[in-house]
């Protein structure tokens, strides 16, 4: 066979190929919207799992509650209308809509609304932030279209907190299939889910306020860096909220097709210390492996530069926020000269166990190389998540390591008794309490700004960076939040342009 | 080219088989003394520090000063691959030893006793081959956790039901042999027997086997590194260099290149030289070839 | 004839009652508890009672391998702990992207290497031969999850033809699914088509020695028709026993293939099952897995007796 015979069918094969991979559907006026994650909801039950793919596919989609949170993290109303706090602050009185219904026409009242809170804190309930609800003493109906909710003590964070995805309204008929099979009052109904690759939603058509603009949405699932920036190139998705692929952001920026949104979560990024181990009791210690890491390289290496560097456990966009991040400037003499004081030799080793997600393997590469810089030698130990909440969080098996705490609001968990980096500072816990205890905002301000300052002095943690909220999306698509108060894919107000 | 044509006369055969033989055995050897020097270097000398973070110089193409590039933390990628020799040659030896130390001695107690011993041992290989090999170590990975150390004992383990097979199957027909059954006359124990004529003649199919073993391990090897279950960070690796260069593949696409040609070639060279010993040291099978 | 049958399907049993033990127990080690991985770092310690009485992992271990294994053998495999569906719904829901994977990828395997093997062994000694003997060597020599990678390099990052990873799904028709497995069964395909290619030629040269294919070559058939006839047939028996084995290789193969692709196939499943803990999920499927390793064996034994008339004679 020539050379010149051979080669046409292949030229011809390759063209009739190329013309049938080309032969995209024609693009009518677009109302449905795929948008990326990158992790699979493992259910659909925000009541029953603490995955934030659960909230990131449910929230205000398919479940509302009483309250919810809107993109700037305020508290608006939902599915209570208005509400009245009571001087003490303990008696919060709902005023509940009375037009919604649940997808399977189910009517909402007042009813639902104990039914779902005692629900979450009965004996058997396997809702992952019970905490949320252990201020409340009982959930009274004086009429279907009114709640009343007694706590047992004044919670200056109760209203946001029943606006988090594990407070929405449950159907006392529906609640056992949730999971699978999720029953809410909101704009959008379920329709299928192909585990492994996506979710499918549609309008709800009897919603009962703003109906939704778009018809249908599905969710797709990559977990796979190069497979998002592709799919995003090609059109294959409208929207990746929070897209994984930082390496890829100048090369989608440059394409006039797509919008990049870079905007702030909650996940403020540590590495927890020890402090019951030595040497990390030692204050300077642990200062000293601030003054090591140079944050904005960290940032550079594993983000591509994007993303916030933090000085305390604090996210930009929370009430009171103070910035605290060049506390401990990067200074690796400093660091040196502290860790002689505290009598850490030169070659002393530390292991850092690191968590499956990019941020802590990819970071530990960073850490331990900057750490050695110092003559700490940071032996990495790769685990997977089942076995950090056993070893590091349970049983507080560690020394250091590098995880993002992304609940919103969770200074918090500095105040606790007992919590798996073992801080339990009296100082702080007093100020925690003032904090919950004050009803007038300024000196709430005030309380959460000494709060930040104690932490960033004693550096319990070494306090590293916010994550970055890489939003990715169609240029014509508007309505998506830039920011993430909460893990939410609010698709409420979500359209396309023109 | 036509039905009817028949071959051509050809060379002598044992020209042809000759030159082709040494032609592939000595590419082989060449291959596999170039990593294991490779290895051998990395040990006293490498471009730059292949764990050294560079984060201005990071993802730079090939360069006459990172004649590879540099990868994602700026680190040399010839120095990692330097580097990542030595750590693939190294579990894959260890995993060659266990799989043989585990079983050559199987194999030889199955063939010299026979009877029950022998069935525990051939079911129990059955049983092993039942699952396939990377699955079983995925898991020996998830409960010992990830690791080179793990990753060479989930490899090995893989590799004693072949050395027991293939020793008992080879010490079965030995066994039969006219002077086994002489010394055993002259009242000699098995494993006597065993050390000093079973195990003797079956050095050339042992070796052979273990060179074709070693290759696979270090394949093995790769790919559970690349799922993120083999050798760990810091320590360069040839499968995690392929796994990180996956997230950049559109920004470094020669990134995905080189650790991936290190595998072949390494695999290679130890495949052709497998080929070449066994028709230096087992005149049976080049006779019937 | 039965009597081996009959032997052949009790091994077939025993073997799988001997793996799913050993998979039950040494997955009992693992350290992590599953209701902890689905409540989070904030759930309280009654809550993760309660989700562990649901999920009947309260239950004495041997009680549960015993309840597990009774109904495994029926058909039902539990439900999974992470997404509460029915293990079996999950399997099959895999199966759909692993089994045409795999079969894709042992057709194009055989669809080449024969071929290639024949002719290899036809032109033996040639140009021909020797260099495609050549290429098999190094297709031998080549991980597949590398030549993926490179698979996505070309034909997805550089040419655009194909997706870089991800499944399409079945439900927009047959192409858009196929597309999106091309590469993977292609990647998967060629190293075990270079082995396959091998073992062909070297058994069809040894057939051609035969004297079988002599005396049908003094008969007058032509060199060509003597291959066919007599010596392809015969070198074939050799051959389906490795395309047996590489069944089994093809199921561990597309764990990692389907990691490089990102497919939502059995390999992706297990991976995600041992990290989320989804214990009854990893037991049930290795031990299906290891089933089908014992099926497939099985059946090559069939095989043999029914292409070989000698071994048909013999049992």
């Amino acid at each position: 066979m020539t050379r010149r015979s051979f080669a046409l069918p292949v030229g011809f094969a390759a063209a009739a190929l190329s013309a049938l991979l080309a032969a995209a559907p024609a693009l009518a006026a677009k109302d449905t919207l795929t948008l990326g994650m990158v992790l699979e909801p493992p259910s659909l039950d925000p009541t029953a799992g603490a995955a934030s793919a659960i909230r990131e596919v449910t929230y205000a989609n398919i479940y509302e509650g009483l309250v919810r949170i809107d993109a700037k993290g305020d508290v608006k109303p939902a599915l209570a209308q208005s509400w009245t706090v009571s001087p003490d602050g303990k008696v919060y009185t709902f005023k509940l809509t009375d037009k919604a219904k649940f997808h399977d026409g189910a009517p909402f009242d007042c009813s639902v609304v104990k039914f779902s809170y005692e629900r979450a804190v009965a004996p058997d309930s396997t809702n992952a932030q019970k905490a949320l609800f252990a201020p409340i003493e009982k959930t009274e109906c004086p009429d279907p279209a009114t709640a009343v909710v007694t706590l047992k003590y004044p919670a200056a964070n109760f209203l946001f907190n029943m606006g988090w995805g594990d407070a929405v309204m449950i159907s006392p008929a529906t609640a056992a299939g949730n999971k699978t099979n999720p029953v809410g009052t909101g704009p959008f109904k379920f329709k299928t889910w192909a585990k492994g690759d996506r979710v499918e939603l549609a309008r709800n058509p009897d919603y009962w306020g703003t109906p939704a603009k778009l018809s249908a949405v599905t969710f797709r699932f990559m977990s796979d860096p190069s497979a998002a920036t592709a799919a995003m190139l090609a059109g294959d998705i409208d929207a990746f909220p929070l897209f994984p692929a930082a390496e890829a952001v100048a090369q989608l920026k440059a394409n006039p097709k797509l919008t990049v949104k870079i905007g702030v979560t909650q996940g403020k990024t540590v590495m927890s210390l020890n402090n019951a181990r030595k040497p990390f009791d030692d204050v300077r210690v642990r200062r000293a492996l601030a003054h090591a890491i140079d944050r904005k390289q960290l940032l550079d290496a594993i983000y591509s530069g994007y993303g916030q560097v933090i000085g305390s456990h604090y996210s930009p966009n929370d009430p009171g926020f103070v910035d605290l991040s060049n506390t401990y400037p990067y200074d690796p003499e400093k660091a040196k000269a502290l860790l002689k004081e505290a009598g850490i030799a030169p070659g002393t080793e530390i292991t850092i166990t690191l968590p499956p997600p990019a941020y802590a393997r990819r970071g530990g590469e960073v850490i331990a190389a900057f750490l050695q810089q110092v003559g700490i030698n940071a032996k990495l130990v790769p685990v997977e998540f089942a076995q950090w909440l056993d070893q590091v969080f349970k049983r507080s098996e560690f020394d250091a390591t590098i995880i993002s705490h992304t609940e919103a609001r969770d200074i918090e968990i500095y105040a606790r008794d007992k919590y798996y980096f073992n801080y339990a500072n009296a100082d702080f816990k007093l100020l925690y309490k003032a904090y919950t205890e004050a009803t007038d905002h300024e000196k709430r301000i005030e309380l959460a700004q000494k709060m930040q300052r104690k932490l960033a002095e004693d550096e319990p943690n070494v306090f590293l960076f916010l994550l970055p909220k890489i939003g990715v999306w169609n240029a014509k698509v508007q309505g998506l939040w830039d920011n993430v108060p909460i893990p939410a894919n609010d698709l409420t107000a979500v359209s396309w342009a023109d | 080219m036509s039905a009817t044509d028949a071959p051509k006369p050809a060379r002598p055969r044992w020209t042809r088989k000759w030159t082709g033989m040494s032609a592939s055995f000595a590419v082989g050897l060449a291959l596999t003394l170039f990593f294991a020097g490779m290895a051998a270097l990395s040990l006293v000398w490498t471009p730059y520090n292949p764990i050294g973070l560079d984060i201005l110089n990071k993802l730079k193409g090939p360069t006459l000063a990172h004649p590879l590039g540099t990868d994602a933390f700026g680190r040399d990628v010839l120095s990692m691959i330097m580097t990542g020799a030595r750590n693939s040659i190294l579990v894959a030896l260890v995993a060659v030893v266990v799989g043989a130390g585990g079983g050559v001695p199987l194999g030889a107690l199955a063939a010299a006793r026979g009877g029950w011993i022998d069935n525990l041992v051939m079911r129990s290989t059955d049983l092993a081959f039942a699952f396939p090999a990377l699955l079983t170590a995925v898991i020996i990975t998830a409960i010992a956790g990830p690791g080179a150390v793990n990753a060479m004992i989930a490899i090995g383990i893989f590799n004693i039901p072949v050395f027991a097979r293939l020793t008992r199957g080879s010490a079965m027909s030995l066994w039969k042999r006219e002077y086994v059954m002489a010394a055993r006359c002259a009242g000699r124990g098995d494993v006597a027997i065993t050390l000093d004529h079973i195990l003797p003649n079956l050095m050339a199919v042992l070796i052979v086997q273990a060179t074709i073993q070693f290759a696979l391990a270090i394949v093995a090897e790769a790919g559970l590194s690349y799922v993120g279950l083999g050798t760990q960070p810091p320590m360069p690796s040839w499968g995690k260099m392929l796994n990180d260069a996956q997230t950049y593949i559109f920004q470094a696409p020669y990134l995905a290149i080189f650790p991936g040609l290190a595998i072949t070639l390494s695999v290679l060279g130890l495949n052709l030289l497998g080929d070449g010993l066994r028709d230096l040291l087992d005149p049976r099978i080049r006779r019937e070839r | 004839m039965i009597a081996w049958l009959g032997g052949r399907l009790v091994t077939l049993i025993v073997t799988t009652l001997a793996a799913s033990v050993l998979v039950f127990f040494v997955l009992e080690i693992l350290p992590g508890d599953p209701a902890q991985l689905i409540l989070g770092v904030n759930a309280r310690e009654d809550t993760l009672a309660a989700l562990r009485a649901q999920l009947g992992l309260d239950q004495p271990i041997l009680w549960r391998y015993v309840s597990w294994i009774g109904r495994f053998f029926t058909g039902d495999f539990g439900i999974s702990y992470t997404y509460s569906v029915p293990v079996r719904e999950l399997i099959a829901e895999r199966l759909t992207v692993s089994l045409p994977l795999a079969l894709m990828a042992i057709g194009l395997s055989t669809a080449i290497a024969i071929p290639v093997g024949v002719y290899s062994a036809y032109r033996r000694g040639r140009f021909a031969d020797v260099a495609t003997m050549g290429v098999a060597q190094v297709g031998v020599s080549i991980p597949n999850f590398w030549l993926g990678l490179l698979f996505i390099l070309v034909f997805a990052v550089g040419l655009g033809w194909f997706p870089a990873s991800g499944f399409a799904g079945w439900g927009g028709g047959l192409w858009p699914g196929l597309r999106s497995l091309i590469l993977p069964a292609l990647a998967l395909a060629l190293p075990q088509a270079a082995i396959l290619a091998r073992v062909t030629r070297s058994s069809v040269l040894e057939t051609l020695g035969e004297d079988y294919v002599r005396t049908a070559r003094a008969k007058g058939l032509t060199q060509r028709a003597a291959l066919w006839r007599h010596a392809v047939p015969n070198a074939l028996i050799p051959v389906v026993t490795i395309i047996g084995l590489q069944f089994s290789f093809l199921l561990a193969g597309t764990i990692i293939i389907e990691n490089v692709f990102t497919l939502p196939g059995l390999g992706r499943l297990i991976f995600q099952a041992i990290a989320q803990r989804d214990l009854i999920v990893v037991e049930s499927l290795v031990t299906l897995l290891a089933f089908a390793v014992i099926l497939v064996n099985f059946l090559v034994d069939l095989v043999y007796a029914a292409i070989d008339p000698r071994l048909r004679i013999a049992t």
